[in-house]
């Protein structure tokens, strides 16, 4: 038995099996009002170490979320036994559950039926990824890395699925997407140099492992042997892994709600939020559109909300923060959600451009462990990582140990320089797909580096 | 927080009577039933060896297969609002198998007779797949004589999901208005529960079945400014999750804390910001356990240190084992740390991992000297000649674990703990006996980097600490710290006394990511001259 007879696409429920268990579930329901959701698919991965597979997973699941409304009342439940019993089950148990609940004054309700645009996240390369073919995108890395006399580690993953969501005021969405990322990191034997290299996308065809080894291998060797530089603040040339991994931090604050109740970087000093206001550089633009071909994203919402365009921050100014249902009418705004895709506007400069231009600076590949220090100015501190140089008049001159930065995007963008072409990135700091962002290399200066690190 | 015996009766009568109101409104049987105890479907066993079984004879030389059942339950409210109550089953199986060396893995949700065969052959077909780029096998360390019955359960008193949910409801929404009455502006509390029927069965004759209870209480109280310039958070890091069910809930009475982690945000709002500089950090144990979770526990797993975990979670200054192992000084004589997957209520207990082994305590750090790394079958080999030398058999420290069944098992970090010092000392004592110092509570921010050299603190709360006394609060603190140079810096360490566990369930690693459950028991400690910062800065 080959794997290849297993599964041509990875399984998952078709949009006749999802409206099939809707109906199914909404037939049980005697709640007032009930949601329904259904979401099912593979998650294939393969890793390596040490230039060889270590271990490899296929995993199917199916599961079915059953949010049952009396009233005010609202519970959920979920399950992964679809049969005609456990739904019927999970029906009770969610009605049984909401009707010990508390009534929630801020409770929506449910949508009635939306229109949708077609999606564009689906990718018959990615879903038919099984264990023989990423066994041949492993040895594109491992092998090379052998030959340079490297070691190689690594990871790739690609998930295949289906979602849909109905309720019993008619709305039903359904829609198919795919999902891949292909990381590694390659290091000397002696454990003195590393680089890294990674690409994410919808379809595995965009990403090409050879390159991936090619531009690991060449950062893992020029690496090698770093010196320690005094930390301060430098003027940074960022890769666009580098600029998507704080980027993206900036989404994590859109919360309107928390802006208005004074909570945020958002809020406005005196009450409001700085909706209107310029917060960055005014050739910073941040959209989430999940009909953008290189970021698209699912176009309906875990309610049945359409995933539509939104322009959070345009020329530097704040447009849009994110809307709940409830907070939107509370506040004569439209609902507005970022629906796991981000881009950044870019501009014209290249990297070896923006490394031409700088005296003394720092060339970074990417950050990791970054974890929230201050959420009033959206202060994060973590590490850069494996590909950190020096730039001397105009030339990347010798690899320098890793930073530690306590530092902020907004700060990052209010010193922005130059900017390259937008580029989608894998900025996940687990090395999965995470969502879509598509960011340029910026340099920018006064980055604030905290300390050294010994790790390599 | 531990309960008077007469506390714990009242706690369990009153929870017998919310059983029954449960029962009332959902009378079947086995939902009735206590729950403690393993509820699985015998059937699972018979699959479980079916698998293995089939696994066998597509050409596997080793096979186990875990099915799990797992419930878990989120409730989420906000001021005087419930915010989600959210229940959560999750049923599935994976097989994992070795076949000439090389490993594979697969699992699905669909427990039936068939799939648990398809599934089983697929794992074979893709370790066949995955040999093609094999350097080196596989070996699996000796394990003990099988344990065909094999049943355990965490040691909890009331299964959370007996208790009413309108009981959990008004516990939460209590412990919000007594912070409201004390001034707060916010209030987040929440609870989560899990609860998973593990069943387990390898070609080496092992068949376990273990029921995992885990409970976390918590809130966060939020002040804001009257201008709306700075709001300030305390979380409730007093509380920590445990290994246990509803009664951990009861013993942390988060209504009777809440009036002071409210005082406390509010304070926060008007400390005094750091001066950067070298203090000596008194540290509390609600603080420390997530310094040891970072600087000790995760630099001495084998599979970081032989560089399998390069991509993600990252490699170890620990490494190579043959320069570290015995002569790598971690910390002072007084500094031993033990590992366990035993302590009662604790986050990691099991009676078996998810390989089969049974975990016994041991010593990673002892006298201060670096001495073992956590280990599973496959990894224990690699250290075959350390253990032939220091004259201890070669096994697995029974760390294998995999987050739900639709994850492969791995090296995942059992409790690793500070051990408590000779002299009973306690917080007070620490702090009278330091002249220039921040003494500092809860856990916070952390960061650290993929050797485990560098890392960075925060806390819930920092206060000044003069001449022996607290002398005021202060904010934006954080420190920064190489790990070797911090644990050698300690030099002081509390007593059994002042000895509590804290941990949590996020602990990261591998990829695809899987969340470990953990805990890290530990006293107060006190370490010299560490370098603090200010994160304080103007938007």
């Amino acid at each position: 038995m080959t794997p290849r007879s297993l599964y041509a696409i990875a399984p998952h429920l078709s949009r006749a099996e999802c409206e099939a268990i809707t109906k199914k579930v909404l037939g049980f329901s005697t709640a007032d009002e009930c949601r329904v959701t259904v979401n099912s698919g593979m998650r294939q991965n393969t890793r390596f170490a040490v230039n060889q597979i270590s271990t490899a997973g296929d995993d199917y699941n199916a599961s079915v979320n059953i949010r049952s409304v009396f009233g005010k009342k609202v519970a959920s439940v979920s399950v992964n036994r679809l049969d005609d019993a456990s739904l019927k089950a999970a029906v009770e148990n969610s009605e049984r559950i909401a009707r010990l609940a508390p009534d929630d004054p801020e409770l929506m309700p449910e949508l009635p039926p939306q229109r949708y645009a077609e999606p564009i996240v689906w990718s018959d390369a990615t879903a038919s990824l099984e264990p023989e073919a990423r066994a041949e995108a492993v040895r594109a890395v491992t092998e090379a890395s052998r030959k340079a006399g490297l070691v190689s580690t690594g990871y790739l993953e690609a998930q295949a699925g289906s979602g849909a969501v109905a309720n019993n005021r008619g709305l039903f969405a359904y829609s198919r997407s795919t999902a891949t990322a292909y990381t590694t990191t390659v290091r000397t034997p002696d454990g003195t140099g590393s680089g890294w290299a990674g690409a994410s996308d919808n379809d595995f065809r965009r990403i090409n492992p050879a390159v991936l080894a090619e531009r690991a291998i060449e950062k893992a060797k020029r690496s090698a042997n770093p010196v320690a530089i005094e930390p301060g603040r430098y003027t940074v040339v960022l890769e666009p892994t580098a600029v998507a991994n704080l980027v993206q931090l900036i989404v994590g604050s859109l919360n309107a709600r928390n802006a208005d109740e004074g909570r945020s970087f958002f809020s406005k000093a005196g009450g409001g939020n700085k909706i209107g206001e310029k917060v960055v550089d005014e050739r910073v633009t941040l959209i989430s559109d999940p009909l953008d071909p290189r970021v698209p994203a699912n176009t309906f919402g875990g309610d049945g909300m359409p995933n539509t365009r939104v322009t959070w921050i345009e020329n530097g100014v704040v447009r849009n923060l994110a809307y709940d249902r409830f907070w939107a009418q509370k506040s004569g705004k439209e609902p507005s959600f970022a629906g796991g895709t981000l881009r950044m506007e870019g501009g014209a400069s290249s990297v070896e451009e923006m490394i031409a231009s700088t005296e003394r600076g720092i060339l970074v590949t990417r950050f990791w462990y970054i974890r929230g220090v201050d959420p009033r100015t959206i202060l994060f501190t973590g590490l850069t990582r494996d590909g950190t140089f020096l730039i001397e008049n105009g030339k990347v001159t010798r690899p320098v140990k890793n930073l530690r930065y306590n530092e902020s995007p907004i700060f990052m963008l209010n010193n922005l320089q130059m900017m390259g072409r937008p580029e989608r990135v894998s900025a996940s700091e687990s090395g999965g797909p995470g969502q879509a962002i598509m960011v340029p290399a910026i340099k920018a200066r006064d980055f604030n580096f905290t300390s050294t690190s010994d790790a390599i | 927080m531990t309960a008077s015996r007469r506390e714990f009766l009242q706690r369990t009568a009153a929870a017998a009577a919310a059983v029954g109101l449960a029962s009332a409104a959902r009378p079947t049987a086995a939902e009735a039933a206590p729950g403690l105890t393993f509820q699985g479907d015998d059937s699972h066993k018979a699959l479980a060896l079916r698998a293995i079984d089939a696994a066998k004879t597509a050409g596997a030389d080793y096979a186990d297969a875990r099915i799990s059942s797992a419930r878990s339950q989120n409730l989420g409210t906000r001021e005087r609002r419930v915010t989600n109550i959210g229940d959560n089953e999750t049923f599935g199986f994976g097989v994992r198998v070795l076949v000439g060396g090389a490993w594979g893995f697969a699992a699905s949700s669909n427990l039936t007779a068939d799939e648990v065969v398809r599934v089983a052959r697929l794992a074979v077909a893709q370790a066949k797949a995955n040999r093609a780029a094999m350097v080196r096998p596989v070996e699996l360390a000796p394990i003990g004589p099988p344990v065909p019955n094999g049943v355990w359960r965490s040691p909890a008193r009331i299964d959370p999901f007996t208790v009413a949910i309108e009981d959990k409801v008004a516990y939460l929404l209590e412990a919000n208005a007594a912070a409201m009455a004390a001034g707060a502006r916010f209030v987040n509390s929440n609870m989560f529960f899990l609860k998973d029927e593990k069943t387990f069965a390898s070609t080496v004759g092992t068949v376990t079945q273990q029921t995992i209870f885990r409970a976390q209480p918590g809130m966060t109280i939020t002040m804001v400014s009257p201008d709306n310039r700075d709001f300030q958070t305390r979380q409730s890091t007093d509380i920590q999750p445990r290994g246990l069910g509803y009664e951990h809930v009861l013993d942390s009475n988060l209504k009777a804390h809440a009036a002071r982690w409210a005082e406390e945000a509010r304070q926060k709002l008007s400390a005094k910001p750091v001066e950067v500089g070298r203090y000596d950090l008194i540290l509390h144990p609600t603080h420390l356990w997530l310094t040891i979770h970072e600087a000790i526990a995760h630099p001495t797993e084998l599979d970081r240190a032989y560089g399998f975990e390069a991509n993600y979670a990252g490699t170890s200054f620990l490494a190579p084992p043959e320069e570290k192992l015995g002569k790598f000084r971690y910390g002072p004589d007084f500094m031993n740390v033990l590992a366990d997957r035993s302590a009662p209520g604790s986050l990691s207990a099991c009676g078996w991992d998810d390989e089969g082994v049974a975990p016994e305590d041991f010593y990673i750090v002892k006298d201060g000297m670096f001495v073992d790394y956590q280990t599973t079958r496959e990894q224990a080999m690699w250290l075959d000649w350390w253990y032939k030398q220091q004259k201890m058999p070669t096994r697995s420290h029974g760390c294998s674990y995999a987050q739900t069944w639709a994850d492969v098992q791995f090296q995942r970090m059992p409790n690793v703990n500070l051990m408590a010092g000779e002299q009973d000392l306690v917080w007070e004592d620490l702090i009278a006996a330091t002249e220039n110092g921040i003494a500092i509570i809860g856990d916070g921010s952390f960061s650290i980097d993929q050797q485990r050299y560098n890392a960075q603190f925060g806390g819930q709360l920092f206060y000044e600490v003069k001449n022996g006394k607290i002398t005021g609060m202060l904010k934006d603190v954080a420190y920064q710290i190489r790990t070797p140079e911090f644990w050698n810096a300690m030099d002081m360490v509390g007593g059994k006394r002042s000895y509590e566990l804290g941990g949590a369930f996020g602990d990261g690693k591998g990829q695809p990511a899987q969340s470990n459950a953990v805990s890290h028991g530990c006293p107060p400690t006190r370490h010299k001259q560490v370098n603090v910062i200010n994160t304080g800065r103007t938007a």
